[in-house]
């Protein structure tokens, strides 16, 4: 029964496909001309007004052509922003889980990179970015990416193509979601996961984005995010945080042995995220110019200098500094500087990556005083390691590096009140919100697998194959 | 005969596998075993969490020699393990009552 069922929803799926396809009109050069007509928001009509002459009035103006430095810079930061997924954050993430769980800890970084692809063209980037809705959420007029230029300019980079834009935003909603999969790993069913995955795209990441990035409140408000210290890292982080309560502890969490299985992949998977991570935050200036240059180096700089002070944190505090830790710091200097890449100058870039690595550090030790199980520490480096960057971005903006934006060190205190509020709204709408999400999950299929496969490990449980024959 | 079971430090392996070959021994076993005695284990650390190995890893190795050479195998092996420190290991030596050589079906000392 349940086989006949699958296989009715897979053919009307293929066919819904096929039929629909006159009905996404995103090739079709008429039916833009038509969106043009429609004129949903000043942003759009923009986009049309340009668009339009290339197709209605192919003679009397010039068309528009993006610029092929920058259109060049953001598709190849596309394909390095997805390489933190997979493989990067995949083999940061399955180095550091047991053997048992190896393959399915790498398997949900890559199945959500094949998942948030498909929801983002069609209709996450409508949410996130199409036509505004009271500040808080796109419509769905880009969904199936209808109304999104195939041939103009994006409405938010006008140099670049619409679709460039797109693909961008795209990869950073999709390793935003397979960032929680390391607090809820090792024992999470992956049918559970999906599906968490798929909702928590729709009605928490997609909203958030908007806000900040798609002509949202917070963005109004004046609070600064330049690559997603609050949209992808502390929204990953309290997504992280209430899954790792819905769904519960390992079995023998503080008291069995659950080292790392291969830190030599752990660190390998640690250096691919620093290395794509210039994509993240010199692509996040959106043109190939001075901005991302800037970006870059304090990127760099900050990854650094928290791979730095993790270490040394730990080799003062318990004798000897590890791999682990020094991994662990680069990637949380990486990702205090996320929101500050294009404002900050590189001292203060120093600064930052050295509180990231101490604070993430001392982080680490939280999950075992306060007894939730975030297995692979989301919380304690995105979370923190988030905030802290959030935060720093109001105290260390500078005019200089910025182009305006100015924090606190720079003669502009109001702008720490800002980063504050930004950070307290996205930490409580993704808490409460994946609470809720977490709990209708585990009502249609339940959130964990059963003790006896949790004990024989995932990666046969779930799978039916092992990492390591 | 008598069977001798040395536990030893793995790094101390050929050091004392020389020693046997040198003095005739042609024949053992070795397996890579966990345990400990005085030698406490050793800690390991990851991120916040700290973990105790009790079991310390060790090379096992197992040597059928007959009754005359019994002295000077141990000695052999207690001259090439030692370090001096804690951890080093163990011999024990036990009572053989038969071997048998599978290809030959020859018996007791012959088959050693």
């Amino acid at each position: 029964m349940r086989k006949i069922v699958m296989y009715s929803l897979g053919v009307f799926w293929i066919g819904f496909l096929c039929l629909a396809q006159p009905l996404f009109a995103q090739n079709a050069v008429p039916d833009a001309a038509e969106a043009g007509t429609v004129a949903v928001t000043e942003s759009l009509s923009s986009t049309a007004e340009i668009a339009l002459p290339v197709v209605a009035q192919g003679e009397e103006a010039a068309p528009w052509a993006p610029d092929t430095g920058d259109t060049t810079w953001i598709l190849v930061c596309s394909a390095l922003v997805l390489a933190m997924t997979a493989p990067g954050l995949a083999m940061f993430y399955g180095g550091m889980a047991r053997k048992k769980n190896a393959l399915n800890t790498i398997f949900m970084s890559f199945i959500i990179l094949c998942l948030i692809s498909v929801q983002w063209v069609l209709w996450g980037y409508s949410l996130a970015f199409g036509p505004d809705v009271g500040k808080m959420v796109g419509n769905l007029d880009w969904m199936f990416l209808n109304n999104v230029a195939a041939a103009g300019p994006s409405p938010y980079a006008g140099t670049i193509p619409d679709y460039a834009f797109m693909v961008f935003q795209l990869v950073f909603a999709v390793i935003t979601v397979a960032l929680i999969s390391g607090a809820v790993a090792e024992r999470m069913k992956l049918s559970a996961f999906l599906l968490f995955a798929v909702l928590w795209a729709t009605f928490i990441y997609d909203p958030l984005a908007h806000w900040v990035w798609g002509g949202g409140w917070i963005g109004d408000l004046g609070a600064l995010d330049f690559a997603g210290g609050t949209v992808v890292h502390i929204s990953s982080a309290a997504a992280a945080l209430a899954g790792a309560i819905m769904v519960g502890k390992r079995r023998g969490f503080l008291k069995d042995y659950m080292a790392p299985h291969n830190l030599p992949l752990t660190v390998i998977g640690a250096s691919l995220l620093w290395f794509g991570w210039f994509g993240f935050n010199a692509g996040s200036a959106l043109s190939a110019g001075t901005q991302a240059a800037t970006a870059f180096v304090v990127t760099n700089t900050a990854a650094a200098m928290g791979g730095l002070s993790w270490a040394f944190a730990e080799w003062m505090y318990r004798g000897k500094p590890t791999a682990l830790g020094a991994a662990s710091g680069a990637v949380a200097g990486l990702v205090a500087i996320t929101p500050a890449a294009g404002f900050v100058g590189p001292m203060s870039a120093l600064v930052i990556g050295l509180g990231a690595g101490v604070l993430c550090y001392m982080a680490v030790f939280m999950k075992a005083k306060l007894g939730y199980d975030d297995a692979l520490d989301v919380v304690a480096v995105h979370g923190v390691g988030g905030t802290w960057g959030a935060i720093a971005t109001g105290l260390f903006a500078n005019p200089v590096f910025s182009g305006g934006a100015a924090g606190l060190f720079f003669g502009n205190p109001g702008q720490l009140w800002k980063q504050v509020v930004a950070v307290a709204a996205t930490w409580a709408f993704v808490f409460v919100g994946s609470l809720i999400i977490l709990k209708i999950v585990d009502l249609i299929v339940g959130l964990r697998v059963t003790e006896e496969e949790e004990q024989r490990g995932l990666d046969l449980g779930q799978h039916n194959e092992t990492a390591y024959s | 005969m008598k069977l001798i079971q040395a536990v030893i430090k793995p790094f101390k392996l050929d050091e004392v596998k020389e020693a046997l070959v040198d003095m005739g021994i042609y024949g053992m076993t070795v397996s890579e075993v966990k345990g400990f005695g005085r030698q406490k284990g050793h800690k390991e650390t990851y991120r916040g969490t700290e973990y105790t190995i009790e079991f310390v890893p060790k090379t096992r190795l197992d040597v059928a020699v007959p009754d005359d050479k019994v002295q000077a195998v141990v000695d052999a092996i207690v001259r090439a393990a030692k370090t001096g420190t804690i951890g080093d290991g163990k011999v024990f030596v036990m009572d053989l009552q038969e071997t048998v050589r599978v290809r030959t079906g020859e018996t007791g000392s012959n088959a050693l």
